[in-house]
This record gives structure tokens, sequence and C-alpha cells, in this order.
């Protein structure tokens, strides 16, 4: 096209570089795995003896199944709670247009530049008061207000290019507020909520801040949180830690391979309304 | 100090409907118009209490908690004393606590600059890429550093950066072997390598990012330039640049506030250390806070981040919206 040939190859160049460097570190954790237990590992190489009873070794002594049993429960008790009130939130400011629903939304948006930093020292001494401290709901209560500006606005922004005729036209047919909702905008808002799904997946299995906070047992944490606990365990074994770190991003990579399209439209979304 | 999340009832309740309006109803039709609408208000604003509960109590809360710490000198157990804006000021004069702020500012040429930078260029020079099996698994390889936890990227880049890591293997592959160290732990090259581990992370989705929004880009306008006789430069500044004006906004309020409330990346990779040579307010108030139980002092550095926060990134969220006009 008008893109001429230099460009083109100096930009193929370029980008299959980038896609090394991005992966390089993988390549490397991975090379480290599968080197003997017991000795200090050397950079990037097939070791000529694969350990792989190293992520056997890891997954047994790291708890691995715990921890992902951790996870889930978080994750169970953050994504489903926060899509359906996220979800109500979004309908009332972008399809009913709620009088005062500007303020509403302004007063939600101001929370996204909130850093999670700012929030530690009194979340933990809330959920001391609470007696949550400790509990996978010590994270989970947070993490659903945490992410309530960001999904009230991704809902929001759906329902407010639903054309209100639809609605309308249900009314007019005599169909309650909730049939409504149910029959014709939840439908409709099936693409959004999906998206938000699995962003609030991603962000809610890769937190780390917060459990480690709030969550003083490893194994109750999320697998990120996790990880500092493998840091830990496995300090005087690379090949080990590295192991242990490859099992725990392992299902969330699975994840996102199988529905890549998904993921990747939904991050890019995510990017630019958040 | 510490109370339950009393959550304000009063920020809940329905908006007014003006009375004026139900008073100046005459037909029985109209008046069950006004019913109608003064029912979808309410049904509107029950629909807002979930999610409003939610956010007040663990976010807005929270928050006005941390504001009456600030004030406090507390240890999280004893009895609290009223220290009025000391706190803020030991934030702004103990040399640490400065040095934490200076790093994260410097880390935005690592996790903004760089990866926006690069994102540009590749997105120029690739344009657009034709749908493909190259493109799409350039775009998930791209992507994958998303999907992976930033405290898994700190372990794994630890290793890069050890001194028998992939990082000094590389560089005493292409003759290069006597700047070889263990970057972490060297004083002058930790934060940079720290940085670059953001860089990392933050690169892949940056290109992808700028690439669809260069493919949105009339390709007319290139070719009328091109015919022009315009150069590389002129076509970048005056086509490319101002069409993703919209993405760098975006990508750079994003990346800005990764680097400035950074903590996984560092907490996995270094610590803070060598010294102090990587600490970030993030793990400044942890330490703080948790590590030396002055929860006053800890709680003023969380407010202080969030307000260095907003007043960096409230510029380019007005900058955008203006100039998209």
């Amino acid at each position: 096209m008008i893109a001429n040939r230099t460009e083109v190859i100096l930009g193929r160049t370029l980008l299959i570089l980038a896609l090394i460097l991005t992966v390089i570190p993988l390549v490397s954790m991975l090379s480290a795995a599968l080197a003997p237990a017991d000795r200090n590992p050397t950079g990037i190489e097939w070791p000529s003896d694969p350990q792989w009873v190293n992520f056997v070794t890891a997954f047994e002594t790291g708890n691995v199944l715990r921890l992902m049993g951790s996870s889930t429960l978080i994750v169970l008790g953050v994504v489903p709670i926060s899509l359906l009130i996220a979800t109500l939130a979004g309908y009332a400011l972008g399809g009913l247009r709620v009088k005062g629903g500007r303020g509403i939304l302004i007063f939600f948006v101001l929370g996204l530049t909130i850093p999670f930093e700012s929030l530690i020292i009194p979340l933990y001494y809330q959920s001391q008061a609470m007696g949550t401290l400790n509990t996978q709901w010590a994270v989970i209560f947070p993490l659903i207000g945490l992410f309530m500006p960001f999904s009230v606005f991704w809902m929001r922004a759906h329902f407010i290019n639903v054309p209100p005729e639809l609605g309308e036209a249900a009314r007019v047919d005599g169909a309650s507020t909730w049939q409504e909702f149910r029959r014709i905008q939840l439908p409709l808002a099936m693409p959004a909520l999906s998206a938000l799904a699995i962003l609030l997946f991603i962000w809610t299995w890769n937190q780390f801040i917060l459990p480690v906070v709030l969550i003083a047992d490893p194994l109750n944490r999320t697998v990120a949180g996790a990880l500092t606990f493998f840091q830990g365990q496995y300090s005087l074994s690379i090949p080990l830690l590295n192991a242990g770190a490859l099992i725990i991003i392992t299902p969330a990579i699975v994840l996102f391979l199988i529905f890549q399209r998904q993921f990747i439209k939904a991050l890019l979304q995510g990017a630019v309304k958040g | 100090m510490t109370s339950r999340p009393a959550i304000g009832p009063d920020v809940l309740t329905p908006g007014d409907t003006p009375a004026s309006a139900v008073a100046g109803s005459r037909t029985p039709r109209r008046a069950t118009a006004i019913a109608v609408a003064r029912r979808a208000t309410l049904v509107g604003w029950a629909l807002l209490v979930p999610a409003l509960l939610a956010y007040v109590g663990f976010v807005i809360w929270p928050l006005i908690q941390g504001v009456q710490y600030s004030f406090y000198d507390w240890n999280g157990v004893g009895v609290a004393t009223w220290v009025g804006f000391d706190n803020y000021l030991r934030v702004f004069t103990d040399p640490d606590l400065l040095g934490a702020i200076r790093n994260a500012f410097l880390l935005i040429a690592f996790f903004t600059v760089i990866p926006v930078s690069v994102g540009l260029v590749l997105a120029t020079l690739i344009r657009s890429m034709k749908a493909g099996a190259f493109a799409s698994i350039s775009q998930t390889i791209l992507f994958l550093p998303q999907i992976i936890p930033l405290a898994a990227a700190g372990i794994a880049w630890s290793w890069m950066y050890a001194q028998t890591g992939a990082v000094n293997q590389i560089l005493s592959g292409v003759g290069l072997g006597w700047i070889t160290r263990s970057w972490l732990a060297d004083y002058t090259t930790a934060l940079p390598a720290v940085g670059l581990i953001g860089s990392w992370v933050l690169t892949g989705l940056c290109t992808v990012l700028l690439l669809t929004g260069i493919g949105k880009i009339d390709v007319s306008l290139y070719e009328a330039i091109r015919l022009d006789g315009a150069g590389w430069w002129r076509e970048f500044f005056t086509i490319t640049l101002p069409g993703l004006r919209q993405e760098i906004a975006v990508l750079v309020t994003l990346t800005v506030i990764a680097a400035l409330s950074s903590f996984d990346i560092i907490y996995t990779s270094t610590q803070g250390g060598p010294g102090r040579a990587t600490l970030v307010p993030g793990l400044s108030i942890f330490r703080i806070g948790f590590t030396q139980s002055d929860v006053g002092l800890a709680s003023a550095f969380g407010i202080v981040l969030m307000v260095l926060i907003l007043i960096v990134v409230l510029p380019i969220q007005r900058l955008s919206r203006t100039e998209s006009r």
C-alpha cells in the first residue's frame, strides 16, 4: 500500500524484536524451572536433563491446589456481585437516567484515580473492626467497592447507547420496569457484561496488595498474593521458585489463550474507557 | 479510632420530585404520567443503592478514615494523639519519603515514556497490520504481560537480572561482558532495571492500542500528504500524532497512575532496595503503616499520594477533552 518497503521491513523487524523481548522472561523462567532444584541455574539454556519433577515438587510444597481454591473463592465472591450491582446502577444512570444521576456518576468516576495504597491502612483497621481480617472476606468486600467506579462507568456507557425507543416499546406493551430490564435490556447488555466479567476476573485473580495486607496466611490469599509465600519458601532454590511461579500464572494464561479475542477486546476497551 | 462502616443513609435519599410539577397536573392522564416518572426515579435510585453502599462503605468511608488518621499520632492499638499537620510536614521533609516520591516520578520515564514511544514507533511503521496469523499471534504475545500478575513479572525479572541470569548471559554473548552485574543489587542500576520491568509490562498494551487507533485514521489523509511530498516527520506530526491524541491521552493517564502507584513489581523484585534506591510511595506506606506501626504518617502519605496522582492526571484528562473537539 502506501507504506514503503523500508518502513515495512523496519516495522516487521522491530515488531519481531518486541515479540522476542516479551517472551524472553517467560522462556528464562521455564529454563530455570527445568534446572536441577539444588543448583543455581545459568541464564537461558535447554537443560540436558530437564527436571520436570520440579513442577510436581512446587505444586505439592506450594499447596497450589489450596491456593487455587482460595483464589477461586475470592473471584466468586467479587465478580458476580460486582457485575450484578454495577449493572443495576449502570441501568439506573444510563437507561433510566434518574434525576441527579450526573452527580452520582461524577462521584463514582472520581474513585477511578484513588490508588489502592491510599486505602490499605484504613481498610486494615476496618476489616479488623468487622472481624473479617485474615479471611477472604477482607479482600472480597473492599474489592467490590474498589471495582464499582469502573464497573458502574462501564455499564452506564453501555446502557446510555441503547436506544430509549426499545424500552418505551416494551412499556407501551405493558411491561413493568423489571420485565423491560429482564427481557430487553439484559440480553442487549451481554457483550458489555462478559467483557466486564473478564476484566474483573483478571484484576481479582492478579490482585496483590490487598491480600498481602489483609490476609496474613498466604494460603488464604489470591494466587498473586501468595507469590510472596513462594519467594520465602523457595528463597534457596531458583528452579523451584520459577516452577512455582509458572504454575501460578498458567491457569490465567490458558484462559487467555482460549478466549484471547474476548480478552484483548475487553482489555482494549477497558483501557480506553478507564 | 476504628469503627464499623457507617454508611450515611442521607446520601441515598431519592431525588425530590418538584412538588409544583405534581400540583400543576390537571388531567388524570398527566397525573399518571407523572406518577410513572416519579416511580421510575424511585426505582432508579433503589437500583443505585447497592453499588453506592459498596463504594461508600469500602472506598469513601475508608478514605475519610484515612484523612482522620493522618492528623493523629497512632500506633494502631494505643491511644491516638492529635498532631495537626505534623504527619504531612514529615512526608515533605523526611528525605526517605521524598526519595520515594522522586523514585515514583522517575518511574514515569519507564512506565509511560518508553512504552508510549515504542508503541508509537511500532504503530507508525506497521500502520495497518493485515489480519492474519502473524497479526493475531503478535497481538496475543504482546498481551501476555497483561495477563500475568505484576508480582510474577517481578519474580521473572529478578531472575533475569540475577548475576547468572539471562540479561548478563545476553550481554556477554554480544561482547558486553564487562558491564554485567547483579542489576537489582547495584545502587545505580536498580531503579532503571525495575523501571524496565514496567516497560516490559506496558509496551505491548500501548502498541496494540495505538495500532488499533492508527487503523482508524483515514488512509486518504496519508495518501494526500504523500502526494504533497511530505516526509516521514511531517506525516507523523500532522496526521499520525493528532489522530492518536485520544489513545495517547488514555495511555499516558493509565501508565502514569501505574508508575506513581507501583507496588507489586517492587515488592517481589527489590523490596525497595538496595538501601532505598527503589523505594516507592506504595511500599513506604506499607512499611510505615504495618512494620513501623506509624499509622498517622502512613495515612498522610497515602493521602499525599492520591493528591499527587490527581494533580498529574487531571490536566492530561482536560487536555484530551478540549483538544478532541
